[in-house]
């Protein structure tokens, strides 16, 4: 037994013990509530508790959620419980200093928001400013070549047109596959329960006939945007597109990534599409900078694809495919991302250029994994997804 | 009863259950949670539940999952060509319309499905509900309802409670991810395929007259196979059909005769690419390493 680690005198209990181990589990990614500690504790009482293997399986039942949570658990319980004799000082961790983006990914991304948010604040009143901030603009310029600002790059009313654009492939993204049915004016079939309910009223006499079909279910759009280096030239058209999607889809949700992820879904709810952008561009810091294509498609298939991606959403990918991490991180990350079951659109601009071949080293690895790989890279080349989108 | 006892008993009735399920199943029982099942396709994720009513000599009520399952389906429904009936027969009777409908929205015209007919027997049943990432998000919503409160709500009828709580096994291999709602409801354990002695422990119990040697040859062999590259990996069932096509064609040694273990093949390889990946060559070769 001494292998298991020995706790404080001021230990309070095996209460205490257990919460900092649920503690220490959800620093390590597990997602578990308050009520877990009750069931843990209450698991312990039906094994023998003084025996490791048998704590350990039955811990590992009650908190352990999927594959890779089992995996790793072994690791984490001898971590708590087994560290060689050591005399664990801290036994419930300080909950301040937390910032897990797995648990708190909204809440990360409304900070962001609203951090944003107030940093643009003297942007309110463009009007004055912008006669005397010439001369600034010109010195941030000079100092920071690679911080680029998206206003520079998109204007209001390529906006609208985007807004146009999404606004109808959003509706070509229409999901007919719901096998349900549901009350309808005109539908395929009798709907029984209201015709028994309304035939009451005419002695039995089924004279109305209600009618139920299979409704059209809308599709999530998750648009992740590349704004490495290598795509500047193509960022004034995907931006637009993107402020417009997000305008016209209340459901979309978007993301640029170059070095890492940003979720910039809050930002461009914003009502002003130019203040919007700002925000957007205050986000997206280190633009035009070098891209890692695979890690923030892991990162995104891991964090926020959990809470946003189902079967019902088409993740629109809008990027080059020219990737510094090896390709088989993107190709697990999409394989990943393929398991929540919703469908991968891969918009390439170079695709549009004769002769293109996908030899790209991530290109190649995405390409099993897409559901649709298209070229795009004006407004003009969107909306003529329409009937591809359609299909899919 | 400890769960060593469960885990004895499931013997018993033939299913080799590893200590990490036996633990779980336990909690199951004892903390009366549900429990998620997740693992490919044949390592014995339905079969848990058929042995484990057998254990508590219960009945097992199995809920198949698939895309477009609704409460009609899964928990109630009415029977409405009785209740036409009735209602036409009420109408010659000269019955109010009061009577009539208190009449026929009674339970005598309800049609019980199986999360309704789990909560209504006398003796806890064994719920499986198979195959449950098969069904769409609204579903788990459905089944989020019934696990956490044991009851079920029929707006004519009113809610009815459980008489008793089933004990709900749900399995999933991975079609698509689970919500995390339904994933805390539920106690978790992951079946992977078995390891060598496991496995020679399930084929010992399910086929008890196979010589050891072959046996051993067999399992040997399958292990191996799991290890090429493959589509569809063979599962515990596959490794069972193995066994009783060598039973009925009386081989008693693998590396025999190779025309007859290619013949067998069939029963572990499901998939036209795999049969022709699994060359005479290959199979030769992984039946001689595994002897």
């Amino acid at each position: 037994m001494s292998r298991v680690t020995r706790f404080a005198g001021r230990d309070p209990g095996p209460a205490a013990r257990m919460s900092g181990f649920l503690a220490h589990l959800r620093e390590n990614g597990l997602r578990l509530g308050v009520a877990e500690t009750g069931l843990a504790l209450d698991a312990l009482t039906h094994v023998v508790a003084a025996d490791p293997a048998q704590c350990k399986r039955a811990l590992k039942a009650v908190c352990s959620g999927c594959k890779e949570e089992a995996a790793q658990f072994d690791d984490l319980f001898d971590a708590f419980w087994l560290n060689g004799g050591k005399v664990s000082q801290k036994i419930v961790p300080n909950l301040s200093n937390r910032a897990s983006d797995h648990v708190h990914s909204s809440r990360h991304a409304k900070g962001e928001a609203a951090g944003a948010g107030q940093a643009n604040a003297p942007d309110g009143g463009t009007g004055e400013a912008e006669s005397d901030g010439l001369g600034k603009l010109v010195a941030t310029e000079i100092a920071n070549l690679m911080k680029k600002d998206l206003r520079d790059l998109v204007q209001a009313d390529e906006i609208a047109a985007a807004e146009q654009v999404a606004r109808r492939l959003g509706a070509a993204l229409r999901d007919r596959r719901s096998r349900r049915r549901i009350a309808a004016r005109k539908g395929d079939r009798l709907h029984f329960r209201k015709v028994i309910r309304q035939s009451l009223a005419t002695g039995g006499e089924p004279l109305r006939l209600p009618k139920k079909r299979r409704p059209d279910r809308t599709r999530k759009i998750a648009a992740i945007c590349d704004v490495s280096g290598s795509m500047t030239v193509y960022a004034q058209v995907f931006l637009a597109f993107l402020a417009g999607l997000l305008r016209a889809d209340p459901q979309a949700d978007a993301y640029l990534f170059h070095t890492r992820l940003v979720r910039i879904t809050e930002a461009l709810r914003d009502r002003d599409a130019m203040r919007a952008l700002a925000r957007m561009s205050l986000m997206a810091d280190g633009f035009a900078g070098g891209s890692r294509i695979g890690g923030s498609l892991e990162q995104f298939a891991k964090t926020y694809a959990k809470r946003f991606v189902d079967g019902r959403t088409v993740v629109l990918i809008l990027s080059d495919g020219y990737d510094t991490d090896p390709p088989a991180v993107l190709a697990a990350a999409l394989t990943r991302l393929k398991k929540r079951g919703c469908k991968i659109i891969w918009l390439n601009p170079l695709k549009g250029w004769r002769d293109y071949e996908p030899v790209a080293g991530g290109m190649a690895a995405a390409l099993p994994h897409l559901d649709l790989f298209k070229a795009a890279n004006t407004l003009a080349d969107l909306a003529a997804l329409e009937p591809e989108l359609v299909r899919l | 009863m400890a769960w060593t006892d469960l885990q004895t008993a499931m013997a018993a009735q033939g299913y080799v259950a590893s200590d990490d399920l036996s633990v779980a199943l336990h909690l199951a029982l004892s903390l009366g949670r549900p429990i998620l099942l997740e693992g490919t396709a044949g390592v014995g994720k339905t079969e848990v539940a058929r042995v484990l009513a057998a254990v508590q000599d219960t009945r097992l009520i199995r809920l198949q999952c698939y895309e477009g399952l609704d409460a009609s389906q899964a928990i109630y429904e009415w029977n409405y060509q009785r209740q036409l009936l009735a209602i036409r027969a009420a109408g010659e009777a000269g019955q109010t319309g009061a009577d009539v409908e208190a009449r026929i929205f009674s339970e005598d015209y309800l049609m019980e499905r199986p999360l309704l007919a789990a909560i209504r027997q006398d003796k806890a049943p064994v719920l499986l509900i198979d195959e449950v990432d098969r069904a769409d998000e609204e579903f788990e919503a459905y089944l989020l309802e019934v696990l956490a409160d044991y009851q079920v709500t029929i707006p004519e009828l009113g809610t009815i409670k459980a008489t008793t709580h089933p004990i709900v096994i749900l399995t999933a291999n991975g079609t698509r991810d689970l919500s995390d709602a339904l994933r805390r409801r539920c106690l978790y354990t992951y079946l992977d395929y078995p390891d060598r002695t496991t496995e020679l422990a399930i084929l010992n119990a399910r086929c008890p007259n196979v010589s050891d040697r072959l046996a051993g040859q067999i399992i040997g062999f399958v292990q191996k196979l799991r290890e090429e590259e493959l589509e569809k990996v063979p599962g515990i069932a596959e490794m069972l059909d193995f066994t009783a096509a060598l039973m009925g064609l009386g081989i008693a040694d693998l590396t025999d005769d190779p025309a007859v273990l290619q013949a067998t093949l069939t029963t572990l390889l499901k998939t036209q690419s795999d049969q022709a990946n699994v060359t005479t060559e290959v199979a030769q070769r992984i039946a001689g390493r595994a002897a």
